[in-house]
């Protein structure tokens, strides 16, 4: 099947089959490999792009469900040089080890704070718990997180 | 675990849905949230010939509040139901159990009727869908029907409905203003499927408990009421005493087996719980 | 050597390109003509494999080939299916319990691999799965240790008994020691099966040259060198054309990058068909194919005098070790007898440990090894002999914490690897006063036992110590790049600690220039130093930072001979300026020097230990089973921090490991052998919201004497008193019911038990 859809603001035609999903599609087709697979079953959280403005799981998604969408993957969140506040607040707080559910955090703590800037520890720790990580044990992530608000809060208008 | 082969379909209406599912010998399945449904096709537990995605279905997207109850489209997701502030005061027990549901991603993507018609044991919708005495209006290649939520979980997995029949819309009656409520869930993390819940609520008649509605999940092979619970609740004052005749009451109905993650002992023990706190949180 | 970098907390460079989704990890890779593997998997526990026919598989459009292990039983495999052969204690008695790389004669547990099939993608690989036919003669499932100490049904027939070995630490007499005893407790306990998961399943891509009659293996991780050796020796290659590639690492933890059968499969794949093929673990498979971890059980008995002093511990533990003994599985069976007794001065030791071999995934090392284990006797039993002896359970540790003059203390022996290990240097005490006073025990103590709100109050301690820094050597290379800048190459291996940073800052003190002089550090490949080890045992600071400073010290003195000889002045004139070199008056740009490389080592046949204490304070709901924690304080001293940002981040990513196997980790199977816990809704993983209280705090008052640097392997102290310091905190909060946790995990429905039983 023949699908279109923007991804990272560009515009992507692919022909798939009904059974790819979204991650899969993204990452071999699209060759944006910054969204990682961990668990193909919906729980991991490292797959996690954003579909129309949304946090979602890729791996749940097919990808012929995402035609006609917007999908922005970690690659779209990120700058062409340097890093974004909240990437720089990850690194500051050394919220990540191996990396690899590190581009699933981002995602899903961008998604967070552009809809609720003023959200708390306990709120992040809420939203992200959708997000496995093995390495760090959580606590820097969440401090990553509430330092990047105050980026967010500049940004609202 | 890449999915098995199967068709797509996209339909833009529901009888061409109805008419895509009627087509594939009860091979066919709709496709709403996919939260429940591409996991089971990544385990190969599922391998449908045809997925009829129901996403272009709009008519089944809106939230209806009338004097009449809360009118729930299949394709409502948990997101909409938490962002929709009317239902804080039109049906405060439905927003309190889907604050449980799975995760941050999962609620912007799963639907209601996607979690009806998977009728996991341990889910929140069916066990407050039995609860509330909902109605579900379904249609099929043989027309529209309504099926009682106690008539619709038929065991694990199991529901009423036919191969080519969709869920339209989820009815919960009037939220009353003398109901008194309570949901009590404990999982073994924040999200899981519920070791064990209870969802409770009554009228309360100037201090007399009445038409008591007691539904728990997690402890059988569907969502249940639990008539003998109701039974010592109707017609008393909601005591310590009769939280605890409650609470024992609601242990001795069920008969949870074992599985991997607690005894059945356990869960007998622990829906009792559920339901004493849940009565304790009606009356605080 | 100035120190500049060493101490400071810099921020990762590798972080860079993990925030902006640039990393690479082993499915990141494509290569042109690349076939898809796909492992077909045994679902019977036990049994006869009587036929495995693939032709249905080969009539799928897309597949290439399906690979068996009559593949591997023609003339250039003369003996047949390759055996993959144990890395560390590789004993004779083992050798019949080694796994084939592929299932030929018998399938011995749910996951092992029986074909692989190789095709356009991974879809219709799986697709073709199901179209393989395979004859397996059921044999009786052995699916506990009980059951395999029967010997009724023998996973190996040459042998005829369940039992691989049984390993002996000793120290003293212990027997003697305990007719003597005033006063001993006998407590039979259990640890339950976890591992290391790590959050990227585990892959393989291979590309084979049949013109150049080279092999090139990527996904390589933690001893890369080692599985070369292995590789070459199976495929009949020499070392020099296996190429192994160690890209961005998804985690270790002690359980990626052995050799597994897919390490030898995958190649053979390639070279079969001569076609690159990647295979890339999904996680249905990682959870029974990946090494599994910590199924124990004990039976211990401690022996004290009156006044809490321990005399002396003796008894027996059973490792589940599954159906074969893996590279590295040894390892934790041996490290619970032998160190059971942690920090603990503990002067007659007798304890067995049997291992049994079961129809269960294979088990090798995850995080601090055995001692999790050892850890969670120890300190239940401590806990017990205080309550026993009315003394109070700090009190009882200080009396018999290992003294800061006492090193080198000398630890168990474990035989018959004639394994001797003693400490390094610490105060123990030190560590447990300060982590007493970060979390306010004096007046939190006064908490337990006590119901609250509905929920008992519980406080917990356990001190523990964590071996580090094996070796026996490490390679390190600096070369000059050709603008000046200077690339670090490391026999180490990355498994995402860090270390692209930790190096830079040892290299950039050791030279003294700024860091960003370093501008490269690679890691782990076989192609960039002459002779490197990996990544494991808490080694890579240590081993890799101490073969860095060698690697400098010979740097300099090479550019000192070539600066010398270009400016014609006296070797000891010449000094490096961050990009320059300069003589005797005279300099020039270092990239004149473009290409002077140097390689450096470092031996070592002790192990470093840092030590430390960990003080919870939990509240539980007896009525739901459930655990939460208050506060929970790690102190560890690492005798050094290279980067203290890391090191904490390592202390609270193990504690958080730790609470996991504590609480929330189990692999079930039922009594056929059957895998239970079958998706990551089953095999539940800690979250962001389960342990949100933790603090850590990390000293450097003792460095250790046996490495330049003073640094102690620092990555498993988090782990490794976790399980006693819950299961303590527990008994602790329910003592009113006289409840003594003996299983881990403690798991909602267990606690809930103990305070039933209590009841009756």
């Amino acid at each position: 099947m023949a699908i279109k859809f923007e991804v990272n603001g560009k515009p992507a035609e692919v022909e798939v089959e009904p059974r790819l999903t979204l991650a899969d599609c993204l990452r071999h087709h699209l060759r944006l490999t910054g969204t990682h697979v961990g668990c193909e079953h919906g729980v991991c959280g490292a797959c996690t792009v954003l579909v129309d403005g949304k946090a979602v799981r890729s791996c749940l998604m097919l990808a012929v469900q995402a035609d006609g969408a917007q999908v922005v993957t970690v690659e779209g969140l990120s700058r062409d040089e340097g890093l974004t506040p909240l990437q720089t607040s990850f690194r500051k707080h050394h919220a990540l080890q191996c990396g690899f559910c590190t581009p699933g955090m981002i995602t899903t703590a961008h998604a967070l704070l552009s809809e609720e800037p003023d959200c708390d520890a306990d709120r992040v720790r809420e939203v992200l718990s959708g997000n496995l990580c093995r390495c760090t044990g959580y606590i820097s992530i969440v401090e990553a997180v509430l330092e990047a608000r105050a980026a967010y809060k500049k940004a609202a208008p | 675990m890449k999915l098995p082969p199967f068709e797509y379909a996209c339909p833009t209406s529901i009888s061409e849905a109805v008419a895509l599912l009627a087509g594939h010998d009860g091979e066919a399945k709709p496709l709403a949230g996919g939260q429940s449904l591409v996991p089971m096709l990544a385990f190969r537990v599922a391998a449908p010939s045809l997925l009829v995605d129901l996403r272009k279905l709009e008519e089944l997207r809106q939230i209806r509040i009338t004097q009449d109850g809360v009118a729930l489209g299949a394709m409502v997701r948990w997101r909409d139901i938490l962002e929709d502030a009317r239902l804080a005061t039109a049906h405060p027990l439905l927003v309190a159990a889907v604050e449980h549901v799975a995760h941050y991603q999962i609620r912007n993507r799963g639907t209601v009727g996607g979690s009806m018609a998977h009728a996991d044991p341990a889910a929140e919708m069916p066990g407050i869908a039995v609860t509330c005495e909902a109605q579900i209006s379904v249609i099929g290649k043989a027309g529209s029907r309504v099926i009682a939520a106690a008539d619709f979980f038929q065991g694990p997995l199991m529901t009423a409905l036919k191969a080519d029949e969709i869920i339209t819309e989820i009815r919960l009656p009037a939220w009353l203003a003398k109901h008194r409520f309570g949901f009590q869930e404990f999982a073994r993390r924040r999200g899981d499927f519920a070791l064990a819940a209870a969802a409770v609520f009554y009228d309360d008649d100037n201090g007399t408990a009445r038409s008591a509605h007691v539904g728990v999940i997690g402890v059988g092979d569907r969502p249940m009421r639990l008539p003998s619970v109701e039974a010592v609740l109707n017609g008393q004052k909601i005591t310590e005493a009769v939280i605890a005749k409650a609470e024992a009451a609601a242990s001795a109905a069920v008969d949870p087996r074992d599985d991997i993650h607690a005894s059945g002992a356990y869960r007998k023990a622990l829906v009792g719980v559920m339901v004493e706190r849940a009565l304790k949180a009606a009356t605080a | 050597m100035k120190n500049t970098f060493i101490g400071a907390s810099i921020e990762r460079r590798e972080d860079v390109r993990f925030l902006r989704g640039r990393g690479t990890y082993v499915d990141d890779l494509q290569v042109p003509g690349l076939l898809y593997a796909v492992i077909l998997r045994s679902s019977v526990a036990h049994g006869r494999l009587r036929s495995v026919d693939a032709s249905g598989a080969l009539h799928v459009e897309g597949v290439h080939a399906v690979i068996t292990a009559k593949d591997m039983t023609s003339k250039d495999y003369p003996s047949g299916v390759p055996i993959v052969p144990m890395r560390l204690q590789p004993l004779p008695e083992f050798q019949p319990y080694e796994q084939p790389v592929i299932a030929y004669q018998k399938v011995r547990y749910v996951g092992e691999p029986i074909a692989v099939v190789l095709a356009s993608s991974v879809a219709v690989g799986e697709d073709a799965l199901e179209r393989i036919q395979v004859e397996i003669e059921e044999l009786p499932a052995v699916a506990s240790c009980q059951a395999a100490s029967k010997n009724h049904s023998v996973l190996f027939e040459s042998t005829g008994t369940n039992r691989s070995l049984t390993f002996e630490a000793r120290k003293g007499d212990a027997d003697a020691a305990f007719k003597a005893a005033p006063y001993t407790r006998r407590e039979r306990m259990r640890t339950g099966r976890h591992y290391g998961l790590t959050m990227e399943p585990r892959g393989v891509m291979a590309e084979w040259d049949a013109v150049n009659n080279k092999l090139t293996v990527s996904g390589a991780a933690k001893v890369p060198f080692f599985n070369r050796r292995i590789l070459a020796k199976q495929i009949g290659l020499p070392e020099s054309a296996i190429e192994m590639i160690e890209n961005d690492v998804g985690g270790g933890y002690g359980a990626r990058g052995e050799f597994y059968p897919e390490d030898f499969l995958i190649p053979f794949a390639a070279k079969h068909v001569n076609r690159p093929v990647k295979w890339i673990e999904d996680r249905r498979e990682n959870l029974m194919a990946m090494n599994h971890a910590r199924e124990t059980e004990a039976d211990l008995e401690i022996a004290c005098r009156r006044d809490g002093t321990i005399i002396a511990l003796r008894g027996e533990v059973h490792t589940d070790m599954g159906a074969y003994m893996r590279t590295n599985g040894a390892v934790g069976a041996r490290n619970a007898p032998q160190f059971v007794t942690g920090p603990y001065r503990v002067p007659h030791h007798k304890v067995d440990s049997h291992l049994w071999m079961t129809n269960k995934t294979p088990v090798g090392t995850y995080r601090g090894p055995g001692r999790f284990e050892g850890s969670f006797y120890m300190e239940r039993l401590l806990d017990m002999v205080a309550a026993d002896l009315g003394i109070d359970r700090i009190e009882l540790r200080r009396r018999n914490l290992i003294g800061k003059a006492e090193h080198p203390y000398t630890l168990a022996t474990a035989q018959p690897t004639n394994a001797h290990d003693q400490t390094d240097s610490g105060d123990y005490e030190a560590t447990l006063d300060r982590c007493l006073k970060e979390f306010n025990y004096a007046s939190v103590s006064k908490l337990g036992g006590k119901l609250i709100d509905g929920k008992y109050h519980g406080i917990g301690v356990a001190c523990f110590i964590e071996g580090g820094a094996a070796g026996p050597k490490e390679s390190a290379r600096l070369e000059v790049n050709d603008d000046g800048t200077i690339t670090a190459y490391m026999g180490t291996a990355s498994v995402g600690q860090g270390v692209e940073t930790i190096y830079a800052q040892i290299a950039a003190d050791a030279l003294e220039v700024p860091i960003d002089r370093i501008r490269h550090v690679y890691h782990g490949s076989t192609g960039i130093v002459s002779d490197g080890y990996g990544a494991y045992h808490s080694r890579s600071v240590v081993m890799g930072g101490s073969a860095v400073l060698d690697a400098a010290q010979k740097f300099m003195a090479l550019l000192r001979q070539a600066a010398g000889k270009r400016f014609g002045c006296a070797e000891s004139k010449v000094t490096l300026d961050v990009d320059k070199v300069i003589g005797d008056g005279t300099s020039l740009p270092l990239k004149e020097f473009a290409g002077l490389t140097a390689e450096g080592a470092f031996l070592n046949h002790k192990h470093t230990y840092s030590y430390g204490t960990h003080a919870a304070h939990i509240t539980v709901d007896a009525r739901l089973g459930h655990i939460e924690i208050v506060d929970y304080v790690v102190v560890q001293d690492v005798g050094r921090a290279i980067n203290p940002l890391t090191v904490q981040g390592q202390v609270i990513g193990s504690l958080v490991q730790g609470l996991g196997g504590a609480v929330l980790e189990d692999l079930q199977y039922d009594t056929q052998g059957q895998f239970l816990t079958g998706s990551l809704a089953d095999y539940l993983l800690p979250t962001a919201s389960d342990f949100p209280n933790l603090r850590c705090f990390v000293t450097e008052d003792h460095p250790s004497p046996i490495n330049p640097l003073g640094a102690k392997g620092a990555g498993e102290g988090g782990i490794v008193a976790a399980g006693g310091c819950m299961a303590n905190a527990l008994a602790n909060a329910l003592q009113s019911f006289r409840v003594q946790p003996r299983d881990l995990p403690l798991t909602p429905a267990r606690v809930w038990q103990l305070v039933q039983d209590a009841r009756q």
